[in-house]
């Protein structure tokens, strides 16, 4: 899957104009918790959070994230947007919760992240 | 005064023979971490994984020097009146280390314990204290060590090899 497939799949919309979403996006991980998310991915990992603070697009200069979904329909100030366009990070944001996302993903052939 | 102590299973001699000869550091860098500031938290340990990064560490190693990095980093800012995170880079590993001005650690066993967190509500609404923190810095590192008191200082370290 790619992310323009999962954008439409999530009824997503982008966040910033340029981002790149021919990504291929090879594992999933999701929760609201930064250490649960530290913990847990190892490898290149699409993120699914209700988190829009500054410290989530932090997290990504940690560990390798693909891109980040917001669900619940939750939309981070302007200056996180700045911090994701500045480190070339796509950023998603869905009115649909987090068990749905998930849901429609997994069906749609995406697996979870190796922990 | 209480220390907790760790050392990977492996690395007993390796770490033993680190603190006897306390070898010549080949670069060290300093960043403050101000109380509660969210805007700054992390930007120490990117800013020492880029320098990492430049340096030829791998990446596996790499990022587990940034969690364990950011996590310490995120507890000094969350929970201290502010710190400061020394880092020193050897030729073959990394020694990070936290101090801070207080309150200190009641219970570091407790404070170890995974799920347990005494994080207030700003903290939480950020996404953190999941109580996994320090756990998450034990994981990462080949060597830790944490001393503390209540009403005291905290001061935290750990060691990472590069192979």
């Amino acid at each position: 899957m790619i992310l323009s497939d999962l954008v439409t799949l999530l009824e997503g919309e982008v966040l910033f104009p340029e981002a790149d979403l021919d990504r291929e996006v090879p594992c999933a991980f999701a929760s609201d918790m930064i250490s649960d998310i530290l913990m847990c991915t190892k490898e290149s990992t699409l993120l699914l959070t209700g988190l829009t603070n500054n410290q989530v697009i932090r997290l990504s200069d940690m560990i390798d994230l693909i891109a980040i979904v917001f669900v619940r329909g939750k939309k981070p100030l302007q200056d996180v947007i700045d911090m994701a366009q500045e480190r070339g990070l796509p950023i998603i944001t869905t009115k649909f919760t987090l068990y749905r996302c998930s849901g429609l993903l997994y069906n749609a052939g995406l697996r979870s992240c190796k922990i | 005064m209480s220390e907790y102590r760790y050392v990977a299973e492996g690395f007993e001699d390796a770490v033993q023979h680190f603190e006897e000869l306390k070898p010549e550091a080949e670069v060290k860098l300093q960043f403050a971490i101000p109380e509660k500031d969210f805007n700054t938290a992390g930007k120490g340990s990117f800013e020492l994984k880029n320098m990492l990064k430049r340096l030829g560490v791998d990446s596996v190693v790499l990022r587990r020097i940034a969690v364990a990095s950011y996590e310490a980093e995120i507890n000094v800012a969350a929970h201290s009146k502010g710190g400061i995170m020394y880092s020193t880079v050897y030729e073959n590993l990394i020694h990070v280390c936290f101090e801070d001005q207080g309150p200190g650690i009641a219970d570091i066993e407790q404070a170890m314990t995974p799920g347990f967190s005494t994080a207030d509500d700003l903290v939480r609404e950020l996404g953190f204290g999941a109580g996994l923190g320090l756990p998450n810095i034990k994981k990462n590192s080949d060597a830790m060590s944490l001393v503390s008191a209540a009403g005291s200082s905290t001061k935290l370290e750990f060691l990472i090899y590069f192979a």
